[in-house]
């Protein structure tokens, strides 16, 4: 079932078009990878879909329903949450409480607090903690838990293991696929490491100077055709059609 | 590579300039032919530019937003009282009274440009209330009484009249002329610079609070003028008034009514002030809600003003502070 | 000696109720309104209306009018501050300068220009006073300012500490836009905020009618000392303003036993000498949160990296 099916998407800065007509769909537990050097428009695409950005012309539709005109609030409400960039705790407050503006403000669903914790156990132990003192990939965890707590039915997580430890990262996808197992929710993210979006992701779309110039399964596409679209390399043809 | 020539004289540019001395002409001879009133009235609109001009200067250009700048209207009155007082001349000692305003802007300022925004707004507007409360410590201005500059009754009418007309109008040629020179300089552009990102500014090399200091010192320098001027006109000096913070009120509604960080829109937002006095002003209390209503709709509706609205539908400027890039081979015949 | 000093820590009350809204608006709108003490002089006209036209008894009106300057505060920034806050720093000023002229000129064509006080209404309230050993006179109607300042500021830690509402201004304050997406409509946190300030405002001042005589101009004077109490105890943090106010109701006191025009500047020299020591210490300086509104007013401080896309720059 499409969840999220986005249309000839332009946003832009000021005169500089950032995305440049993307279609999207994702459906329900599929994971979208979106993949693209700094500067390609994954993260104005995201927050053109969370709606913290303008979109110049285009449609987002949720579960069939258009969701473009609404503020971001309503969205989330709707059931889409953005895990941002730089995660964007709320750092003089603590992580239950970050997690807890979420919940009382977010969709009604599944997603309780304890069930938050339970998917996230590594939040438990720092429930009291105000979140300015926590370490990058706890931050995450946060990001993530409070996103979650909104019962998204698209849940987008932009960069997330940017400024990560291994470590760090290592625990959080494997949260992450628990996420995913679950099966109820359409995820779409944004990765760095190529290896690693190739892996999590059940499709994946590169984005090259604001437009999607290359679209696929993993594993049928191959590292080396996304790696040439990463760079704009090869490809031409379907780069700039 | 496209060569650029740089422009900074464009062809309205020298043609305001030329009409603006022809302007100057006719007003200096002004008083030989106009009746009292209308000589009356135009100091008035001097004082006006005079103090949108500064305004703008210090919070368009420099970005330092002050809601205190009654402070060097009061003060610089109140020198010239003093100096009046101690047997200076008194048109010498209003001049000698701005300057002196001036200078007390040096120390004032070396501790408000440390402060940011709006605690630089608000310290600035203390700062005006603390100078109005120690002025009237001195017995010459007996409190809340206030005083008048009695030396001026001496003179005729006629003459004093002209004379206060003929030091407003110097004054606005001199700071408008200064004003115009000091944005096309090195500081007006480093003061943008500034305006725009502070630390951006810092770490290319600019000394940003000699900048600060210079446009800080020049803007309480002119509120000054104005300050002096509107006391040889007026006569009285009370401190509520001439220390009140309605001047900075004025200030704000001339400048962003005619046009923030324009040369000429200032000047268009005090004759238009000054012309909505002149037809409302006998209305009294109904006049200054209009013009809250209407300041309240500009910045709703207009928030560029008069003159930027007027720029982005005709795109011309008469006076250009900024450089203009020109593709060397697109020139039109001069 | 000691009587001025009891009594400025009480006049220190007043000042936090008056500064309480004020710091709200800084903190979570990010907006300075100019208009916040003509507002709390229009609270205290129509206290005075619904007491002397319409026949209230002086604190009933108080409780009527407070809902009232609430609903006003509601209005004011979802028709005014909302749009004009976009405008950056100089819009704020020119509209609620505006705002301020309005209803200065307002109350003056509508109330006249007496000077008025509802201490007429409150019966002996305006002066007893009791005696306390070693000759000291606590006034009646300060200790009760000074108790509702108190209860006042309780009830709005309570809120913030612990209701929905209380935790959503606080994340809008440190990031809207984090807010949003979080699924708060920022914008009714702002005018909820709006709402809480102005009717602090009314509420200060009905009690300045109380204890002295108002004049439709009277409101930029209040709004410098709240400025001077806000800024003095520290932008953002609610108690603050309360020991903002004492700082300044004690230097306000002091400097009356010295002479009349003491009064105010002592309280001036107080809050300029606080900002000079404060730029040398230079503390505050890693203050986040509510601090940063009036520091930066352009961008919003964000917990770790700036909110600024980087992303599509060339």
């Amino acid at each position: 079932m499409t969840m999220l099916a986005v249309n000839n998407l332009v946003a832009g800065h000021g005169l500089l078009t950032a995305v440049r007509d993307v279609s999207l769909r994702v459906h329900t537990g599929e994971v979208l990878g979106v993949i693209g050097a700094n500067g390609a428009g994954k993260t104005t695409l995201f927050r053109t879909l969370a709606g913290v950005h303008p979109a110049t012309s285009g449609t987002i539709l949720l579960d069939g329903e258009d969701v473009s005109a609404l503020s971001p609030s309503r969205r989330v409400a709707s059931g889409i949450a953005m895990v941002p960039e730089g995660r964007r705790l709320f750092v003089d407050m603590t992580v239950r409480e970050n997690l807890q503006i979420a919940g009382e403000n977010g969709r009604a669903g599944p997603w309780t607090l304890e069930s938050v914790l339970d998917a996230l156990p590594s939040l438990l132990p720092l429930l009291k903690v105000l979140t300015g003192g926590l370490s990058g990939g706890q931050r995450q965890a946060v990001a993530i838990g409070r996103a979650l707590m909104s019962n998204p039915r698209v849940l987008l997580l932009d960069e997330v293991s940017l400024g990560l430890s291994p470590v760090a990262i290592e625990g959080l996808y494997e949260q992450l696929a628990g996420l995913k197992a679950r099966g109820d929710t359409a995820m779409v993210v944004v990765e760095q490491d190529l290896d690693r979006a190739m892996q999590f992701s059940d499709r994946v779309v590169c984005m090259l100077e604001g437009h999607i110039a290359l679209e696929g399964l993993p594993q049928v596409l191959g590292k080396q055709a996304i790696t040439d679209a990463y760079f704009g390399l090869a490809q031409g043809d379907i780069a700039y059609a | 590579m496209i060569a650029y020539e740089i422009e900074r004289w464009t062809r309205s540019g020298k043609a305001t300039l030329v009409a603006a001395a022809a302007v100057l002409l006719v007003l200096a001879m002004l008083p030989a032919l106009a009746n009292g009133l209308l000589i009356d009235k135009l100091t008035t609109l001097f004082i006006y530019i005079l103090l949108a001009v500064m305004w703008n200067l210090l919070a368009g250009y420099a970005g330092l937003v002050s809601v205190g700048q009654q402070a060097f209207f009061g003060v610089g009155g109140y020198l010239a009282l003093r100096l009046v007082d101690a047997g200076m001349t008194p048109y010498l000692a209003l001049v000698v009274g701005a300057v002196g305003a001036g200078i007390v802007a040096i120390p004032i300022s070396s501790f408000a440009l440390r402060l940011k925004g709006g605690e630089f707004a608000i310290a600035m507007w203390v700062i005006a209330e603390a100078l109005r409360i120690v002025v009237m410590f001195d017995p010459l201005v007996q409190g809340e009484t206030g005083t008048s500059l009695l030396a001026l009754n001496a003179l005729d009418p006629d003459l004093r009249r002209n004379l206060t007309y003929w030091l407003g109008l110097g004054s606005l040629a001199l700071i408008l002329s200064v004003t115009y020179w000091l944005l096309r300089s090195r500081i007006g552009a480093a003061a943008q610079a500034i305006r725009d990102d502070e630390e951006a500014a810092a770490s290319i090399g600019i000394d940003v609070m000699r900048i600060k200091q210079i446009i800080f010192v020049l803007a309480a320098f002119g509120c000054a003028l104005a300050g002096t001027i509107w006391l040889a006109s007026a006569i009285t000096f009370l401190p509520r008034t001439n220390f009140g913070v309605q001047w900075t009120v004025f200030m704000l509604f001339m400048v962003l009514v005619g046009g923030l960080r324009t040369f000429e829109g200032p000047i268009i937002g005090a004759v238009i002030f000054f012309l909505l006095q002149t037809a409302f002003g006998g209305l009294g209390v109904w006049y200054l809600t209009g013009l809250g209503v209407i300041a309240v709709c500009f910045a709703l509706y207009l928030p560029e003003g008069l003159w930027g609205l007027w720029r982005q539908r005709i795109g011309i400027d008469l006076l250009s502070v900024g450089v203009l890039f020109r593709p060397s081979g697109d020139r039109p015949t001069p | 000696m000691l009587d001025a000093l009891i009594q400025g820590i009480l006049l220190g009350g007043y000042y936090a109720i008056l500064a309480a809204g004020l710091s709200l608006m800084f903190g979570v709108v990010r907006f300075i309104n100019l208009a916040h003490g003509d507002l709390a002089i229009l609270g205290a006209y129509l206290v005075l209306f619904a007491v002397e036209v319409l026949g209230l008894s002086p604190w009933v009106a108080v409780a009527a009018v407070l809902p009232v300057m609430a609903l006003l505060g509601w209005v004011l920034q979802a028709t005014l501050f909302a749009r004009t806050i976009k405008g950056g720093f100089l819009l704020p000023l020119l509209t609620t300068f505006g705002l301020g002229a309005v209803l200065q000129n307002g109350m003056f064509g509508l109330f006249g220009s007496d000077a008025k006080s509802l201490g007429n209404h409150i019966g002996n309230l305006s002066w007893a006073s009791w005696q306390l050993p070693f000759g000291i006179t606590l006034g009646q109607l300060p200790v009760i300012t000074f108790a509702v300042a108190v209860a006042v500021l309780g009830s709005l830690q309570l809120v913030l500490s612990f209701s929905k509402l209380g935790r959503a201004i606080r994340a809008t304050a440190s990031d809207p836009e984090a807010a949003e997406l979080s699924g708060i409509d920022a914008r009714a946190v702002h005018r909820a905020a709006a709402a809480i300030a102005t009717a602090l405002a009314g509420l200060a001042g009905a009690f300045l009618a109380m204890r002295a005589l108002i004049s439709p101009y009277a409101g930029p004077t209040q709004l410098i000392f709240a400025f001077e109490a806000v800024v003095i105890g520290g932008i953002g943090s609610l108690w603050g303003t309360l020991i903002g106010g004492i700082v300044l109701g004690v230097a306000q006191s002091f400097g009356a036993t010295i002479s009349a025009q003491g009064f105010q500047l002592a309280g001036h020299l107080v809050f300029l000498g606080v900002l000079a020591a404060r730029l040398y210490l230079a503390h505050g300086r890693n203050h986040g949160g509510w601090r940063a509104a009036l520091r930066l007013p352009r961008r919003a401080p964000s917990a770790q990296i700036p909110s600024t896309v980087t992303e599509g720059q060339p």
